[in-house]
């Protein structure tokens, strides 16, 4: 088996789910310039909704194949974290739209330790499992092992960000979006009703959220309260890689940093002589986040700040 | 009835009271001019007309009170303004730029119709329809911001100094133009520091100073008032 393949496509699998919760990050950091730290914690609400569904769709239909299973828990969760990232904006950030910056920030971070522990109370601490409903079909692929799960969650992510993409650049909310992150007042003066263009916002980030946290926790086969908080530091640092706000750049850097991470995890007991294992895959993230804040701060495709009209 | 009426405006901020109740009407077809110095609260008048600060007072257009409606909901009752620093969104095309002025309307045909005239108006954007806006020069950045404004097809439109950081040649265009639209019916109340070109186009005007009106009529008796020379006309 050849390890360089095999990470190479166990990093672009992890690298689209990262790039699709990075895409809630930026989409919100674009129009408010805030730092939605709730939004991992969205994400894994999403999971453990779906995975909820999915474990009594299971069992009062066991002969149902197990890819509607997983869809009939995705169509509960999307709903419910819609509501859940409209409510957030609207209860904890949208009285603090004209508060110093630090405020929103802070009650993000409160925000999301309330939904840890509310999630906590409510699924207990134990890990909720995956049951095993989807086919586990493999194929070989230049030396490498990819299974069905794996294409599935490449392809169904590059759909979602062509999807988004066409959302944000051809239709009149994206439209709308883009000008509101440009100057909320002037968008404004156009008719818009920025309030909802900001709620929209989050919304449609949160539905994204919902697949991604889905995606994870059928590809590693259980999902935990505490799931939330390391996936969504992994696609902050994606979205400041590729350069927080923009959308493309959140892509990339989704995928980019999932890449690093699985070949940095397939050669990091080569590079140390075994003086570290693969379980270190996490720092690379955070390699990349200094790397990335230090030589440059505005991230692969990010906009020089000054650009702002 | 004036299409626009106000009476005891005052707007502040915080402790500086920029606006201390002032009256002022516009009719239907009228171009109306705001002269002052920096500082009188005219921007910030405007702004308020929008619902963009707050203020206090009778404010009607069309006879329907505008005191605490949101922005958009003012614009969408057929006011718009062309703000200070023209605000266009430098990021969008042009022809974007011009898809946002009429975001309140459904009327493709009508869109469509009204862009081939923008163009018309303005054929510098046509030429530039694809470009990014934030790359045009200030005077076709202007040029947008009114193209734009006239999309969502205005029953008022306010333009805060039009002629600002302008070369003389285009401000002279710009005026050309704004003449134009107000001879073709569009009714226009123009804040403006250049006092002189203010008063040649408009019909009426007020003088506005630190936050009151202090004269107003007939734009050609005001342009021979001695006070109005002395002060605003350099003589
Ligand atoms: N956001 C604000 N916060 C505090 N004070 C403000 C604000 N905006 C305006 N002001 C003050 O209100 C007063 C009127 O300002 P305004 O911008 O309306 O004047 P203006 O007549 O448009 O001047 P200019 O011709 O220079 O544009 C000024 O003293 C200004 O400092
Ligand atoms: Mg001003």
């Amino acid at each position: 088996m050849d390890i360089f393949t095999q990470q190479l496509v166990n990093g672009l699998v992890l690298g689209s789910i990262y790039a699709l919760v990075a895409l809630g990050y930026t989409m919100v950091y674009g129009i408010l310039e805030l730092i939605n730290f709730a939004h991992g914690e969205v994400t894994m609400i999403g999971a453990m909704v779906a995975l909820s569904v999915i474990g009594v769709l299971a069992g009062v239909a066991p002969d149902l194949p197990g890819v509607l299973v997983v869809l009939g828990g995705i169509l509960v969760a999307i709903p419910a974290c819609m509501l859940l990232a409209f409510g957030i904006e609207k209860i904890a950030y949208r009285p603090l739209r004209k508060a110093p910056r630090l405020a929103p920030l802070i009650t993000a971070i409160g925000v999301s330790i309330i939904l840890q522990n509310l999630a906590m109370l409510i699924w207990g601490r134990q890990y909720v499992s995956f049951p095993e409903i989807l086919p586990t079909t493999k194929f070989e692929f230049l030396g490498a092992h990819i299974s069905l799960l794996q294409i599935a969650i490449v392809v169904l992510a590059l759909t979602i960000m062509a999807g988004l993409w066409l959302l944000v650049e051809k239709t009149r909310l994206g439209r709308a979006m883009r000008a509101t992150a440009q100057s909320r007042e002037v968008a404004e003066l156009m008719g818009v009703n920025v309030d909802r263009v900001i709620s929209a916002t989050f919304i449609i980030g949160a539905a994204i959220a919902v697949i991604a946290g889905v995606m994870v926790s059928a590809y590693y086969g259980l999902a935990h309260y505490y799931m939330g908080f390391m996936l969504g530091l992994k696609a902050f640092s994606a979205a400041v890689l590729g350069g927080i706000g923009n959308i493309a750049g959140a892509m990339l850097g989704g995928l980019l940093l999932g890449v690093i991470e699985a070949l940095g995890a397939g050669y990091i007991g080569d590079i140390t002589g075994g003086f570290l294992g693969s379980h270190y895959q996490d720092v690379f993230a955070f390699f990349v986040l200094i790397g990335v804040l230090v030589f440059r701060p505005s991230g692969l495709l990010g906009e020089r700040v000054a650009n702002r009209a | 009835m004036s299409l626009l009426m106000a009476q005891g405006i005052k707007i502040s901020y915080g402790g500086i009271h920029a606006v201390r109740g002032i009256d002022f009407e516009v009719a239907k077809g009228e171009l109306v001019c705001l002269i002052g110095a920096n500082g009188a609260g005219k921007s910030s008048t405007l702004k308020g007309l929008l619902g963009l600060v707050s203020h206090s007072g009778d404010l009607r257009f069309n006879g329907e009170r505008l005191t605490g409606l949101a922005t958009h909901a003012i614009v969408a009752r057929g006011l718009a303004l062309v703000p200070e620093g023209r605000g266009i969104f430098g990021r969008l095309t042009v022809a974007e730029n011009l898809d946002m002025g009429a975001y309140l309307r459904r009327d493709r045909d009508g869109i469509k119709a009204d862009r081939t005239r923008a163009y018309e108006l303005f054929p510098r954007l046509a030429e530039r329809n694809k470009q990014l806006a934030g790359t045009l020069s200030g005077g076709e950045q202007q040029m947008l911001a009114i193209a734009r404004a006239l999309m969502g097809r205005p029953s008022l439109l306010l333009l805060d100094e039009p002629s600002m950081g302008l070369a003389p040649l285009m401000v002279r265009k710009i005026y050309e133009t704004i003449a134009r639209i107000a001879q073709e019916g569009v009714t226009l109340l123009v804040v403006e520091q250049n006092a002189h070109l203010a008063l040649q186009i408009s019909q009426r005007a007020y003088v506005m100073e630190s936050g009151v009106i202090r004269l107003s009529g007939p734009s050609h008796a005001l342009a021979r008032d001695p006070q109005i020379r002395a002060a605003y006309l350099g003589d």
